[in-house]
């Protein structure tokens, strides 16, 4: 199975480290979602993947080959500044711009009429792209990095400016191509939507890859999280029990953590009924948003990163 | 579907300059200045060809008596350099005509014995050539009484002209040249100066619109500059052509072409050859300092002394050229590099310079481009991707 290595990739502004050794890998056939707060690295190693950008150190590979000049032809770019010729017609410049990755006139012609088809924007063809709205000059644009049939997707922010509906297009399109074989990476603000549509998460920090692996991966690396809704429970209620830790408190409803061994829990859910009724006892697993969270604000305290989490976690096998 | 293989790097060339030309010729701005620029260069070819009947074509009539001698008036005319149109009308008719300023004179009396009727004062040339004329049938009358040959003696008289050397021959320059040039001269400045705001537009665009990331994914920057140079200056060029080409028309139609020294053909043809040398040289110009900027109200402060440089030439070429087409800042102008293809095309429509001075001056020109490519290439490619401020020429020449 060919892969995307990104291998130790650095890359300095002046004084700015804005990449620091950055190392992963995205699978054939796997969508990859890059998350990390602006300014963390994500634009500039997706930049640096498509050429427009030199890295100081590293490289970037494609079945094991170096992703040169020739090979970019075959990878679907969004950058993260959108760009599009605003006075040339939407059908004409997608032909256009799928000619330059080396399509024939008739095959460039046909691919735009079909994309144009799916992404909902076939009546416009005929439209010069400013004439458009945002949302749809993004599905132009979104158009433009897949009318070549590309065997590699890179977006940057493919998500920001869409509506549910685009939304939903958008993730079926990047399904499929993952489907066809190709690897999609991603980069996204949207935490719930990379959670729903990713084989694979990596946060990056500051240039360095924090931590990747798969969404339910990443989620049982932290320790076992348990919901209680005690209703006559007081505050600081499990402040007796050994190994359990309260993360927060919502209402009625708290969440702990508690030793990874078995049955820690029940010493929780025992201490929980002895304050009164419990209305609602179950495993919590952290969302994204949460992990994500955890991630940046662990290491802006500068201490360890996630427990059991790993710089740079191989492919899973598919 | 797997893309085909492209073929090489001129496909890519080829693409961006195709774009370029399709989506230039369909603007309206192009279409106007394309329509202007040909009423200017048509009305200018009419005014001229007025401008000559007025100046050379004299009219004479003569009568039944006095026809035998338009032969004579004709070719006495012509080897005064006027052109005369001989017309047979009754005295009674061409009296009348004289009058009404028809006919600038009428020949009365007999062949050997005429007077001629003028309506104030007889035109100068005319004169002359009816002095002549008096003057040869008078010697013929006495060269016979006393025993000789008159046409003998004429033959010799006429092959009797002193041999004059002139070692800095004056420029002779008609009317037409000097509209020729005027012309070629604002042609091609006009010309020029739009192609090459197109393109300094056309690099600012892609960087505005950030479209250069997507295009630099497939092109390399030298593809997308050259493509875009070749684009416009194809379209440039063109419109040059059109115009040269309908003025050369014109001209024919209006049989302008039979009484002029204006070379026509050679003056469209080098004013071709000039523009696409010059557009090369400043489109390069251009695309480099553009790529400087990413906004396109900084194009202007940018450009300006790219402006200067064509703005310098043009002026002399229009004001001076004409006039004193040996004038020294016009022939050393019409030389350097930069300058030489706005200033060069109007001596040669002038004719002011030998063909082999302007071939040299083009290669003196052609010298210059690769270098040019090379400078203008490096500036381009590390400054085209750099939006925000404006980039420092020494930063973008060394790639900091």
């Amino acid at each position: 199975m060919p892969a995307l290595e990104f291998d130790a990739l650095s890359k300095t502004y002046g004084t700015l480290r804005a990449l620091d050794d950055l190392s992963f890998t995205v699978g054939s056939g796997e969508i990859f979602g890059f998350v990390g707060s602006n300014g963390a690295g994500k634009s500039t190693t997706m930049r640096i993947a498509l050429g427009v950008l030199a890295a100081d150190s590293g490289e970037v590979r494609w079945d094991g080959r170096p992703l040169d000049f020739e090979a970019r032809r075959h990878v679907g770019y969004m950058p993260e500044e959108r760009g599009l010729y605003p006075k040339m017609k939407v059908g004409e410049q997608l032909v256009y711009l799928s000619r330059l990755h080396g399509l024939g006139t008739r095959d460039a012609t046909s691919a735009m009429e079909r994309w144009t088809e799916i992404l909902g924007i076939a009546e416009r063809r005929g439209d010069e792209v400013q004439k458009l709205s945002l949302g749809n000059q993004q599905r132009v644009q979104l158009a433009a990095a897949l009318v070549h049939d590309p065997e590699i997707l890179i977006l940057d922010e493919p998500f920001s400016g869409l509506d549910p509906v685009a939304v939903d297009v958008m993730s079926r399109v990047l399904r499929d191509r993952a489907d066809a074989g190709a690897p999609v990476i991603f980069s996204s603000h949207q935490l719930e939507l990379v959670e729903r549509l990713c084989d694979r998460v990596g946060i990056i920090k500051a240039g360095s890859m924090v931590t990747t692996g798969a969404v339910d991966d990443l989620r049982s690396s932290t320790a076992p999280r348990w919901l209680v809704d005690a209703p006559g429970a007081p505050p600081g209620w499990t402040a007796g029990l050994a190994g359990v830790t309260t993360v927060s408190t919502d209402g009625t409803r708290s969440i702990v953590e508690v030793a990874d061994a078995p049955d820690a829990e029940q010493a929780v859910l025992r201490a929980a009924l002895s304050t009164g009724p419990v209305r609602e006892f179950a495993r919590h697993r952290p969302s994204l948003t949460e992990l994500y969270r955890h991630v940046v604000s662990e290491n802006a305290a500068g201490g360890a990163p996630v427990p059991g989490a790993t710089a740079s976690v191989a492919v899973p096998a598919a | 579907m797997s893309a085909p293989a492209r073929s090489g790097a001129w496909e890519g060339v080829r693409l961006v300059a195709g774009r370029e030309i399709t989506q230039r010729i369909r603007t309206k701005s192009f279409l106007w200045t394309t329509v202007v620029l040909l009423v200017l260069v048509v009305l200018a070819t009419v005014g001229a060809s007025f401008l000559m009947r007025s100046e050379t074509v004299l009219q004479v009539g003569v009568t039944d008596e006095t026809a035998s001698l338009s032969e004579s008036v004709t070719a006495t005319a012509e080897s005064l350099g006027a052109s005369v149109e001989v017309v047979t009308v009754s005295e009674a008719d061409g009296r009348s005509q004289v009058t009404d300023e028809e006919l600038d004179a009428l020949v009365v009396g007999s062949a050997d014995d005429f007077s001629v009727v003028a309506k104030s004062t007889l035109d100068a040339t005319l004169s002359t050539v009816f002095g002549l004329l008096d003057q040869q049938a008078t010697l013929a009358g006495e060269i016979l009484a006393l025993g000789g040959d008159p046409a003998a003696v004429s033959s010799a008289v006429a092959s009797a002209a002193p041999d004059v050397e002139s070692l800095d021959p004056p420029p002779e320059v008609d009317g037409s040249q000097i509209i020729a040039g005027f012309v070629v001269g604002i042609l091609l400045f006009i010309s020029l100066q739009i192609c090459g705001q197109l393109v300094a537009q056309g690099v600012v665009e892609e960087k505005t619109s950030r479209v250069v990331e997507l295009l630099l994914v497939t092109l390399r920057p030298w593809q997308l500059m050259t493509g875009k140079v070749l684009g416009i200056g194809a379209v440039g060029l063109g419109q040059v052509a059109v115009i040269a080409g309908a003025g050369v028309v014109t001209a024919s139609a209006l049989g302008l072409t039979d009484s002029i020294k204006l070379d026509l053909g050679a003056t469209a043809l080098w004013t071709t050859a000039w523009f696409v040398v010059g557009f090369t040289m400043y489109a390069l110009l251009f695309a480099a300092t553009a790529a400087l900027v990413s906004r396109q109200e900084e194009v202007a402060a940018v450009t300006t002394p790219i402006l200067l440089l064509m703005m310098f030439p043009y002026i002399v070429g229009v004001s001076v050229a004409p006039w004193a087409p040996d004038n020294p800042l016009v022939v050393w102008l019409s030389y350097i590099p930069f300058t030489s293809p706005l200033i060069m095309p109007i001596r040669v429509a002038l004719d002011a310079v030998p063909d082999w001075h302007v071939v040299a001056a083009l290669a003196g020109n052609l010298v210059v481009i690769p270098v040019l490519v090379w400078l203008s290439g490096r500036i381009y490619s590390n400054a085209v991707l750099r939006t925000g401020s404006r980039i420092k020429v020494a930063d973008a020449f060394r790639g900091a």
